[in-house]
């Protein structure tokens, strides 16, 4: 009786911490969504008051005429939809050739490009600039979406999604005539769904969180995605709180809708991510 | 490319059309590998022997970046290197301790409870570094909630941004929070992967709390622990979005790092040619620390349970 007691305690204390931890977590977001909504002047003079004087929805509106937002957030979805588009359908065709392909020096090439999952893109990004601008393709979408869509980790997981399914639908196919492209288009990619899938969640949320390469690549405001508009809102007139919490408010939500509808499929990539990589 | 000489495709099929195929199969992704990696990284070194405005022309200088560097001509590359593996130490050590325990927590609650817990970590993971940093430069402002919630309880107002020592702190709490969500799905994942028979068996032999934590879970969670020791490394030392926005690498140089330097001598100084060097830098450092790693796993990483 009294050890189960000490257990109903210890239970208690348990949930009780990591409810507290967990709210903790959601504070900083609590506190956006409620600074965004106050009158500039009393972002800190309130206190700790969550409410203003006033809802100031105003700060939304001022944050669309500071900055071309509407433009802005619609670049980020162009450039972060195009840009895992591009990646899915680069990391399957690479999958596909490293999986059910044979050429020699497949399996070398395939660890070399393994080997670039540790490399840091801001090792790149110099070159890449330098090479975008004598190309005349500073400012353009094509800089913003063309090179981070090669790296090795979509076509690893998909690869190591295509290991664990069996040949025998594919040869059944074959000898029924079916070519590659009939073969990877109505047997494989029907049951590839999921793990392309995360691979295209995954290089959305890259492209979206992208900051260092569109800052160097990007200075025209019609062309900025989010994270570069943000930083227009921190000039060198001083920070507009208000309007700023307003447009992160409005860069941040979209996210939260990632996490809700493929919070699954997202704890699958992670941890396909790290299990096939030993 | 290596696609060069096939020698079998698929049984039956071979010569020129299988040649196609392979070709058709591996050229886009290997084509952008080339052109968008491997030649920028070769490129990056090469352009790092030179000094190379943005406009104008270049020129060769050999070393002379390096040189530059090491001597201490630039007073601030030992800064930003200093800071950039302070942070890289302090975070990957609080990441790693801080995220195995919650884990290792929320593993022994009901499944409902710690999946509404998982997700609300993992929602910093996938916002925007930018916004996050904003929010925080929000929070942390010398009139800020945290110093209104400080003084409600008497406490001294802190400046958490402008004090050398606070604001590293600052950067590194809320790359904590930034990024705890992503290490604690890993090791769940880990930690579910445990036959349950195994840690009953340790109940029984009487191994409770941490003992039975460092002697029974730990091994059979290694590999994974590996994984998240090696990416967290590797992230920490990519730092940027965080002073960018937080501090702006100061008070001083007191949270500069050298991603930041580097945005900075190619696109606000203008030398590109000094920015691929720290680039180099940065690329060799993540470089031995990752091969450093692996070479030591054997010595703790259990891979065969």
């Amino acid at each position: 009786m009294t050890l189960e007691h000490r257990s109903n305690i210890s239970k208690i204390i348990s949930y009780s911490l990591l409810t507290l931890i967990a709210v903790a977590f959601l504070f900083p977001f609590a506190w956006m969504l409620a600074s965004s909504l106050k009158p500039t002047s009393e972002v800190f003079s309130s206190g700790a008051s969550f409410t203003g004087s006033r809802l100031a929805w105003d700060n939304y509106t001022e944050a669309t005429r500071q900055t071309p937002l509407g433009r802005i957030i619609l670049n980020s979805i162009l450039v972060s939809t195009c840009g895992a588009l591009l990646t899915m359908t680069v990391s399957l065709l690479s999958a596909y050739a490293f999986t059910r392909l044979r050429f020699r020096f497949r399996d070398h090439l395939f660890i070399l490009f393994l080997g670039t999952l540790v490399l840091p893109q801001e090792v790149l990004v110099i070159p890449l600039y330098i090479g975008f601008q004598h190309l005349g393709l500073v400012n353009s979408y094509t800089a913003l979406i063309l090179p981070f869509a090669f790296g090795a980790f979509g076509a690893f997981l998909i690869r190591q999604f295509i290991l664990s399914l069996p040949l025998e639908f594919e040869e059944a196919a074959r000898i029924d005539g079916a070519g590659d492209l009939k073969i990877l288009w109505h047997i494989l990619i029907p049951l590839l769904k999921a793990p392309v899938l995360v691979v295209g969640v995954f290089s959305f949320i890259d492209y979206w969180s992208a900051f260092l390469w569109p800052l160097i690549v990007v200075n025209d405001a019609d062309l900025a995605t989010i994270p570069l508009g943000l930083q227009m809102f921190s000039g060198e007139r001083g920070t507009d709180w208000g309007p700023m919490m307003a447009a992160v408010s409005m860069s941040v939500i979209p996210s939260f809708f990632i996490v809700a509808f493929l919070q699954s499929q997202l704890e699958k990539g992670v941890t396909l991510g790290a299990f096939g990589g030993r | 490319m290596g696609a060069a000489t096939i020698t079998e495709s698929h049984r039956g099929h071979g010569g020129l059309g299988s040649r196609l195929r392979i070709f058709a199969y591996l050229a886009p992704g290997m084509t952008g590998f080339l052109i968008f990696i491997v030649i920028p990284l070769v490129a990056s070194l090469t352009i790092s022997l030179f000094s190379w405005p943005l406009l104008g022309t270049s020129e060769f200088v050999g070393i002379d970046n390096y040189r530059r560097m090491f001597s201490g001509e630039d007073p601030a590359f030992y800064t930003i290197l200093r800071n950039t593996v302070v942070f890289a130490l302090l975070y990957t050590a609080a990441n790693l301790i801080i995220s195995t325990g919650i884990s290792y927590w929320l593993q022994h609650l009901p499944n409902r409870f710690s999946r509404i817990l998982r997700i609300i970590f993992f929602i910093p993971v996938v916002t925007p570094m930018a916004g996050n940093a904003l929010i925080w430069r929000l929070l942390l402002n010398d009139d800020g909630v945290v110093n209104s919630a400080l003084s409600s309880i008497g406490a001294p107002s802190l400046p958490w941004l402008n004090n050398p020592k606070l604001a590293m702190g600052s950067m590194v709490i809320m790359s904590l929070w930034q990024g705890l969500g992503y290490n604690i799905v890993v090791l769940t994942a880990g930690l579910n992967g445990i036959n349950p028979s195994v840690l009953e068996a340790s109940e029984l032999d009487g191994a409770t709390g941490l003992r039975r934590f460092f002697q029974v879970v730990f091994p059979i969670l290694s590999p994974t622990f590996f994984f998240c020791t090696v990416m967290t490394v590797i992230g920490a030392f990519k730092v940027f979005a965080q002073p960018f926005f937080l501090t702006k690498g100061g008070p001083g140089e007191s949270t500069n790092t050298i991603v930041l330097a580097l945005y900075r001598n190619g696109f606000s100084f203008d030398k590109l040619g000094y920015a691929s060097a720290l680039a180099w830098v940065l690329f060799v450092i993540v470089m031995l620390l990752t091969a450093l790693q692996f070479s030591q796993q054997k010595r703790w990483v259990n891979y065969d349970s």
